[in-house]
């Protein structure tokens, strides 16, 4: 077994009418409770809030916010067990981002 | 814990209504910014989380405090609720005031300011009709649009047209005030009235949505019924009158979304919770002297709800309501009506005659349901050729799929000579059509 880090990027949907809201929350709900009956879970993870600071370069520069476009954002990470990337490629599918334009990146984690 | 259907929907109203007591009512898109806030934030945080074991109180919680940023940030360069002066502007006052607006206890009394707010008599009772629907019942412009067959755009402008006219009163209405309660209630009671007929009597053809409008409607006319100024006899006839009628919704449509005509609902299918709280509420109606529309619209449901069958439905107590009905309401789709339960009673050409005898039947020029009562009249005199002519009057002026397909069902009844008389008596379900909201004319110009 592997592991492999879900990156969700970009819509959660915020746009919409808080039926709709409710009716993603579900089938979020749902795609979880199935990971989590399939055993791959390692941690559900966190979602992340959209603004904080980034720090880069020799002088420790301090700028606001993540650099990335609203559709590219990170917006949360769920840590998971898989046996190949296919197959963690495979369980990312049934993430109901992707009706919302989002996307999962899907990384395995590096074993050393 | 799982979450009702709906229920973010209901949360959006509860919480839209307590945040613009605090931030005021010409920031109410700065209290829906927030609730939308605290909904991306359960939407995030449930799923990988778990649910919390309180979702309503969860989402309480997080809107404070992302209300109480808002304050902080924003109380220097914004004005808030006038009625708060400058509670908000100390952190010794600000958190307290916070607090008791949001606390659990307060909440349906926002609820209220918001409903009376929203039928300010300035607005248009479509206007009304939607804000009610987008503040309070949590419905996007799509949803509404959708719900009410009408176009984004009309229901948009509706909405932005009655936003402002709530931002330019500048306070939210005062529930505190008797005068001014008592004063306001018919038109609450009415805008209620018509978000209901919307649901029962609108055009969309999905029965799911016509449920969810009559639903709301109740819900919140039993929010108004815990009011004590609010449970009058007229709002407890209102209230019973809508149980009466929304009974009988699980049996009004067919599987593709047809209506199905009163004389042949299998009223098996009638909800008896419903028709039994109804019955209930209209006994609560029965005191004091006043009798209004909704008392005897609701008994005429009650009579409806009371019978096994059109044949054995009390017809003569049906007339003598209407009749009722024209001394206080006269209008030529209540005389129609009458004339319907005359026929009931009497037989088709009594009914004719009846409906003849209307006199400003001209005001009925674009009502579908008075040719083709005439054409079913005639149909039940044995005279085909004539109810044809008027079916074919009918079909021209119908004004959406369902009513269409009726029609087209009894212009092929006269053409194949079929004897099997289609229930006139209730397939537009008569009590309720003495309210026809206004058209979207005024919101289709400029």
């Amino acid at each position: 077994m592997s592991e492999f880090l879900f990156l969700y990027r970009g819509s959660l949907a915020y746009t919409k009418s808080p039926e709709q809201m409710q009716k993603s929350m579900q089938k979020w709900v749902s795609w979880f409770k199935d990971l989590g009956e399939k055993g791959v879970i390692k941690n559900p993870g966190n979602p992340l809030e959209r603004s904080g600071k980034v720090v880069r370069g020799h002088n420790k520069d301090v700028h606001d916010g993540p650099f990335a476009e609203a559709k590219d954002l990170i917006n949360g990470y769920t840590l998971v067990d898989a046996a190949t990337l296919d197959q963690a490629v495979e369980l990312s599918k049934g993430c109901p981002i992707f009706e919302d334009g989002g996307a999962v990146e899907v990384r395995p984690i590096a074993k050393l | 814990m799982d979450i009702n259907d709906h229920f973010f929907r209901r949360e959006a109203g509860r919480l839209v209504s307590a945040l613009t007591r605090i931030f005021g009512v010409h920031n109410l898109a700065l209290a829906e910014d927030v609730v939308q806030d605290a909904f991306c934030r359960a939407l995030e945080t449930w799923p990988m989380r778990g649910m919390p074991d309180n979702p309503s109180a969860w989402l309480m919680a997080t809107a404070r405090n992302r209300a109480l940023d808002v304050l902080r940030r924003q109380r220097t360069a914004t004005t808030f609720a006038p009625e708060l002066g400058r509670l908000l502007d100390s952190e010794w006052t600000l958190t307290p005031v916070v607090d008791d607006i949001l606390a659990a206890d307060a909440l349906q009394d926002s609820m209220l300011r918001m409903m009376f707010s929203c039928c300010h008599p300035r607005l248009s009772e479509p206007a009304q009709v939607a804000l009610i629907l987008n503040i309070l019942c949590g419905f996007s412009i799509d949803e509404i649009a959708r719900a009410c067959m009408s176009r984004h755009a009309a229901i948009e402008k509706r909405i932005q047209r009655g936003k402002s006219a709530l931002a330019e009163a500048k306070h939210l209405f005062d529930t505190a005030m008797p005068a001014d309660f008592t004063d306001r209630l018919p038109a609450v009671q009415r805008g209620l009235y018509l978000l209901f007929n919307e649901g029962y009597h609108g055009a969309s053809p999905e029965t799911s949505v016509r449920l969810e409008l009559c639903n709301e409607a109740i819900r919140l006319v039993a929010i108004l019924l815990q009011h004590p100024l609010g449970k009058t006899p007229t709002t407890y006839a209102l209230a019973a009158l809508m149980s009466l009628t929304a009974a009988r919704l699980p049996a009004r449509t067919d599987s593709s979304g047809n209506l199905v005509p009163l004389d042949d609902q299998d009223r098996s299918h009638w909800d008896p919770t419903r028709v039994s709280e109804g019955m209930r509420l209209l006994e609560l109606s029965a005191t004091g002297t006043e009798l209004t529309a909704y008392h005897l619209e609701a008994a005429m449901a009650s009579v409806h709800a009371m019978a096994r069958g059109t044949k054995d439905t009390d017809w003569s107590a049906i007339i003598e309501l209407y009749d009722q009905l024209m001394g206080l309401n006269p209008s030529p789709i209540v005389a129609l009506n009458r004339a319907i339960a005359i026929a009931q009673r009497d037989g088709p050409e009594r009914g004719i005659a009846e409906i003849q005898a209307i006199a400003d039947a001209d005001r009925l020029a674009a009502y579908p349901f008075y040719p083709a009562a005439l054409g079913e009249l005639e149909f039940r005199c044995g005279n085909q050729v004539g109810a044809y002519k008027h079916f074919e009057v009918a079909l021209a002026r119908a004004r959406n799929p369902m009513e269409r397909h009726f029609f087209e069902h009894r212009l092929a009844a006269c053409r194949a000579n079929n004897r099997q008389p289609a229930s006139v008596t209730a397939f537009w379900e008569p009590q309720f059509a003495s309210a026809q909201a206004p058209d979207d004319a005024e919101d289709d110009r400029g």
